[in-house]
């Protein structure tokens, strides 16, 4: 399974770029399946096609790369991981050498040495900064590359002045264009990767740069924020808009109520910040850490997660009763997922046409800011114009989201400050805590249970998940743990590009109270057959947005749920770097782990939301006041600008 | 041994069609064995042996195949392939015909440089022409199993474009940017199929070959470098212009003829050359002593070689694709260190870093524009360091 | 740009576009066509040539910029192309040079007010054997003196974009 677009003949990756496609001949052992070649004096059996770089790792011997990433196709242009390969003139590109006959091949001679250090040597006459003034130090591939070659002096020069302003116009990506060594990753990350297209290669020889269209400003082009860039960058050209002054200044006021959201995807992966390997999660011990940096409330956002999916589940039930029953023409379905606002831009740009399909439900991260300002303001008695409400996000986007001039419902910008999982860890290693040492504690009231569903919204196809869990069984009274063992609704789940995905609901049962005064009866669901989508990656989300409009089977989706990060949230661009396909893994496990554990796994089922529902949201799901701070209108943006 | 600038050319004594009958004659297999004993390297300049190129083609499985001819003629210094294309055009096309139907391409690609559009109606005119006498379209030459046609596209100014990969993406709509090698063309080409590329002088011999037979054009030449070359010669010599010669003449015989006998220097293979010193002019021109596309660029004795790698090495900063680290920097380092020279400033610790920066470009660069833009820095450096250190008198 | 003219844009560009089938393989020769037609590829072409192709506006500016012959911005109506590598340099291009910048009173980059003529440098343009020559267009002028630099400007002004010089060098 892999979450890369699959490189077919649609697909936006120049040919030069896609794998390099070897007939082999099924077993393995036969004549032209596998090739023994040399590295290092040490022998290795393996596949035709194989690059030497895939097979030095394997031997476990290191070739160090720059332009290379596991996500990308090979591009084969800093010319780090040259290696000797015998009885060739010249050096070889050890990420981009499909190995197709028994060579051998020696990684560190005085050549290949040599013109390591040479590459070293003229990136950094190019590039302009100060390590120490990074906030890539000490995790950037330049630096240690720089370290392991002995890099002491600078031969070719290294600039004195910046040669760029740094691009500070975008609410979710700073471009430092000084420190930029071409290797074209945020380039293939944005065509090939996401096939959005904000970053390409401008201009010829020396002159190259990476540009945006028309070398504008990163917030007037079509950009999504996704911030899959920040994550694949080797140096420090690109980051995140980073809050964090504000959120420090805020906590240090003292006529501020602050309050925080941890989303769950920052949970499991902010311990890579902290040295551990990926895939452990330390929610509780966050949430005593994010206390003593002087937060006044900590909340789990899997209670707005949990609201959300009874919004936006009730919403899918009244579009389908409007459409089936009351043969609405002019409702759009499928329904659309909201919650990625990466997914969300995308949409409004490429998709016009289609925005009436987006739910209208707010993110969990800006549903809480609302209830945050209103409800619980009301509650404890604070003015909301005194609260700060700030959100711990895997995500780049939520950035953007947060000042989108629509997302003031509660009068107030209902999310002040959006944190990614690296300037919390930044902030957290400031006040000298280290976070995998912290005791455990739990969340704050009155939000402070939640459930599994919740957390599972940090992977692809948990939203899918968790709206079936309580869809499922909202509908048929049933309990969902009949048909799908332990709730885990396997098919859903797993980095597939792009999943579909059907349910027939033999069963129905009462139309519970929440819902009464929606609907009379289910009567009209009995033996329906629910067809569902995920897609995750805005690469994938294109080709399945492709197929609707070419009236595939998509088009006939009830509901799909649609995230812009490869992964989804837990492969966000606010979170920790690197990032990889096992990465991910690691993290998704966490997730899913975490999700098993919950004592109450169904959103409809968690009493805060059941509570909120009886004291605040009076007329329940999709009624008036929700509609008023839950609810959303989104824009058709287009793809022309001027 | 004739000059030829102003005569006929050995290939174009064989008449039109003779060459593409006698090749559908032979069927393909013989294509490929009468090409491959005929020993004709490429003369785009890396010299890879043609017959083996169009049999990796032609073994190869797939829907659809392509035959490029690399008309983007960039290097300094020549001109054969425009001389060919401007009189002798049909000879290629029936070159790119031959090959197509040896590895079974229907469809041929022929690479103009944009510098050379003023040639486009001609050729057009003669692909019509050949239209309607039936050695292109459906049924080539009335064969059944044959069927051919060529397309024109103009280049946009850029050399790198006569890199076959980088010739290849821009046919793709691509930035001229090479690939990485492997796969070869001849695997993965245009649109991801196997395509043929090769030089335009390269396709104007096959008729000939196909004509008069692999044993003809062997017997010509040298052990390793067989067959009859085109020369462009220019700089400072009486008479400019394009000459044939068999492989393995020296230098001096050359200069003999062109009148360069005064030479300081010639610099062969263009600007990615090697620059070769009057006390050489002994050496052979052959893939195995002095290789060479077919420029000759002469130096007279008054020539100040610091100011001729100078405008070689803007050359190369101007058409480096930009994309590997190695050549789209290390030339602007090259650049910037001739600069020294020239002012009288450059340390020779300096330069003995920049020589070695030149061999880890010809070492670790992407492609073959990397990998030769120093051989005439280093030439220079080896032969004429008296020259180029320490100088006193700026020059401009 | 009037509204009428985008609309005339826009349809040229279509037309085009489904001529070359639509895919990316068509990208050079229409903005070659773009660039012959309207003298520049604007910021609304490219966006029109992306949709077209379906490929971003971003990477058709990045083929533009990678091409010396494909221009971004407006060029004079006589783009001349003076050959600056070592044949031309040996033949004497820099007196040409010199001579075409005053006879245009401009410098090498630059285009004339009335926008007739643009002058640029080129790599080696394959007349080496007989240099100094340049570019006007797609028209070769080889052997060119100082002296005759006046009579081409004469011919092409005369012309009004069609040089009658025909292309084709004697041998
Ligand atoms: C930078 C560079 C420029 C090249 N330019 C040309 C060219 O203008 N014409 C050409 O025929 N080959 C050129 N080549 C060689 C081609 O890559 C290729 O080897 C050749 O077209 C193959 O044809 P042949 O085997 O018939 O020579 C160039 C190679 C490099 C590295
Ligand atoms: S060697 Fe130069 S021209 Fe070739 S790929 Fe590298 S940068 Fe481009
Ligand atoms: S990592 Fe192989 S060339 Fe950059």
């Amino acid at each position: 399974m892999t979450d890369k677009p699959i490189l077919d003949d649609t697909s936006r990756a120049p040919v030069s770029q896609r794998g390099y496609v070897i007939e082999k001949s099924g077993m393995d052992d036969a004549i032209g399946g596998k090739v023994t070649i040399n590295i290092d004096g040490k022998d290795i059996k393996i596949p035709l096609g194989t690059t030497i770089l895939e097979a030095a790792r394997s031997l476990g011997i290191r070739i160090p790369t720059l332009c290379y990433h596991e996500d990308l196709c090979v591009a084969g242009v800093c010319r780090i991981c040259v290696v000797e390969v015998e009885g060739q003139r010249t050096l070889q590109a050890a990420c981009g050498y499909p190995v197709t006959a028994p060579i051998t091949v020696k990684t560190h001679t005085r050549r290949v040495r040599q013109a390591r250090r040479h590459i070293l040597d003229l990136m950094l006459s190019k590039h302009y900064g100060e390590c120490y003034a990074c906030f890539r130090n000490n995790n950037c591939e330049l630096q240690t590359l720089a370290k392991e070659y002995g890099v002491d002096f600078f031969r070719f020069g290294h600039p004195e002045k910046p040669l760029y302003a740094v691009d500070r116009s975008s609410p979710s990506v700073i471009r430092d264009m000084n420190k930029c060594i071409l290797c074209r990753r945020c380039v293939r990350t944005c065509i090939d990767l996401q096939e959005v297209g904000v970053l390409e290669g401008h201009g010829r020889g020396a002159d190259v740069e990476i540009q945006t269209f028309m070398n504008k400003p990163l917030g007037e082009v079509i950009c999504i924020n996704c911030g899959q860039c920040i994550n694949r960058c080797p140096t420090g050209a690109l980051r995140a808009n980073d809050p964090t002054d504000e959120v420090w200044a805020a906590i240090d006021n003292p006529d501020k109520h602050v309050v925080i959201q941890t989303a769950p995807s920052p949970r499991a992966a902010i311990g890579e910040n902290f040295g551990l390997e990926p895939g452990t999660a330390l929610t509780f011990e966050l949430n005593t850490a994010l206390r003593r940096c002087g937060f006044d409330r900590v909340f789990d956002t899997n209670f707005s997660a949990d609201l959300t999916i009874i919004e936006e589940g009730t919403e899918l039930l009244l579009r389908l009763y409007k459409a089936l029953v009351e043969k609405d023409a002019s409702i759009a379905l499928p329904q659309f997922t909201s919650c990625s606002p990466g997914w969300v831009k995308f949409l409004e740009h490429f998709y016009p046409e289609y925005v009436p399909n987006l739910s209208s439900a707010k993110s969990p991260q800006q549903m809480f800011g609302a209830l945050i300002k209103t409800y619980y303001a009301e509650l404890n008695k604070i003015d909301p114009k005194d609260i700060v409400t700030v959100a711990l996000m895997p995500c780049s986007a939520k950035k953007f989201e947060c000042n989108r001039p629509e997302m003031c419902d509660s009068g107030y910008k209902d999310v002040d400050y959006g944190l990614t999982t690296r300037e919390l860890a930044q902030m957290i290693s400031e006040t000298g805590i280290f976070l995998p040492d912290m005791p455990r504690s739990d969340f704050d009231d009155p939000f402070g249970t939640a459930t599994g569903s919740g957390v599972i919204f940090g992977a692809t196809g948990g939203v899918m998940e968790a709206a079936l869990r309580s869809v499922y069984e909202l509908v048929s009274g049933e309990r969902i743990e009949n048909i799908f063992e332990h709730a885990d609704i396997i098919p859903v789940r797993g980095f597939q590009g792009v999943k579909y995905v059907e349910l027939t609901l033999d069963k129905i049962g009462p139309v519970p109270d929440l819902l009464k005064p929606l609907v009379p009866n289910w009567d009209w669901l009995k033996g329906a057959t629910v067809k569902l989508g995920v897609a995750h990656g805005t690469a994938n989300a294109k080709r399945v947005m492709d197929d609707i409009k070419a009236g595939g089977k998509f088009s006939e989706c009830h509901f799909i749920e649609f995230m812009a990060c490869p992964g989804g949230c837990l492969g966000g661009g606010g979170q920790p770097i690197p990032t990889s396909p096992s990465i991910r893994e690691a993290r998704a496990k966490a997730i899913y782990a975490e999700d098993s554990v919950y004592e109450i796994r169904k959103s409809h089922e968690n009493p805060a939301v059941l509570k909120v529902y009886n004291e605040f949201l009076r007329e329940g799901p999709c009624g008036h006041k929700s509609h008023k701070l839950l609810h959303t209108s989104y824009i058709e943006r287009g793809k022309y600008i001027s | 041994m004739s000059p030829s600038h102003t005569g006929e050319l050995t290939f174009s004594t064989v008449k039109p069609r003779v060459g593409l009958q006698a090749a559908l004659d032979k069927g393909r297999a013989g294509i490929v064995a009468e090409v491959s004993g005929s020993g004709l390297k490429g003369r785009g300049g890396a010299g890879f042996p043609t017959g083996v190129k169009w049999n990796l083609a032609a073994a190869t499985v797939a829907d659809e195949k392509f035959v490029v001819c690399n008309a983007d003629e960039g290097e300094p210094g020549t001109f054969k392939d425009r001389v060919i294309l401007n009189r002798f055009a049909d000879l290629v096309f029936e070159g790119m015909i031959i090959a197509g139907y040896a590895i079974g391409a229907q469809k041929g690609i022929l690479y103009l440089r944009g510098e050379y559009s003023y040639l486009r109606k001609d050729l057009e005119k003669t692909l019509e022409r050949m239209r309607t006498e039936g050695m292109l379209g459906e049924r080539v030459l009335g064969r059944d199993d044959v069927s051919f046609d060529i397309e024109i596209f103009i280049g946009s100014g850029a050399y790198v474009c006569g890199e076959e990969t980088a010739l290849i993406e821009s046919l793709e709509g691509q930035r001229g940017e090479p690939r990485n090698r492997p796969p070869f063309p001849v695997n993965t080409g245009y649109k991801g199929r196997p395509t043929v590329v090769n030089n335009v002088e390269t396709l104007a011999w096959i008729p000939s070959i196909m004509a008069r037979g692999a044993d003809w054009f062997s017997s010509l030449g040298t052990d390793k470098s067989k067959g009859l070359k085109l020369f462009s010669v220019s700089g400072d010599v009486e008479r400019p212009g394009v000459y044939e010669f068999p492989w393995g003449l020296t230098i001096a015989d050359l200069m003999r003829e062109v009148g360069g006998e005064n030479a300081k220097a010639v610099q062969v293979g263009g600007a990615s050359g090697y620059i070769v010193p009057a006390r050489d002019f002994e050496r052979h021109i052959a893939f195995e002593d002095v290789p060479t596309g077919g420029a000759v660029i002469v130096f007279g004795p008054h020539r100040d070689m610091l100011q001729v790698v100078s405008n070689f090495m803007e050359f190369f900063v101007g058409e480096s694709c930009g994309q590997c680290t190695p050549c789209r920097e290390g030339n602007v380092k090259l650049l910037e260190g001739l600069r020294l020279l020239e002012e009288g400033r450059c340390s020779t610790r300096q330069m003995r870093e920049l020589c070695a920066l030149g061999e880890t470009m010809q070492q670790a660069s992407k492609c073959g524009l990397g990998q030769s833009s120093p051989n005439a820095f280093l030439s220079i450096v080896k032969h004429y360091g008296d020259e180029i250190m320490g100088r006193t008198d700026v020059i401009v | 740009m009037l509204v009428t003219e985008q609309d005339r844009l826009r349809d040229d560009i279509l037309a085009w576009g489904d001529a070359g089938g639509g895919s990316r393989e068509a990208l050079i020769p229409l903005l070659q066509r773009v660039q012959q037609k309207y003298g520049e590829i604007s910021d609304f072409a490219m966006q029109v040539i992306a949709d077209v192709l379906s490929i971003h506006p971003v990477e058709v500016q990045s083929v533009i910029s990678f091409y010396h012959f494909l221009d971004l911005s407006a060029r004079g109506k006589f783009i001349i192309r003076l050959c600056r590598t070592i044949s031309c340099d040996i033949a004497g291009k820099d007196r040409l040079a010199r001579q075409l910048e005053n006879d245009l009173g401009i410098s090498f980059g630059e285009t004339t007010n009335d926008g007739m003529f643009t002058l640029e440098w080129a790599n080696c343009i394959g007349m080496c054997d007989q240099g100094p020559a340049m570019l006007i267009n797609e028209k070769v002028f080889t052997r060119v003196t100082p002296e005759l630099v006046h009579n081409v400007l004469q011919a092409c002004r005369a012309s009004f974009g069609n040089i009658g010089l025909e292309g084709k060098e004697e041998l």
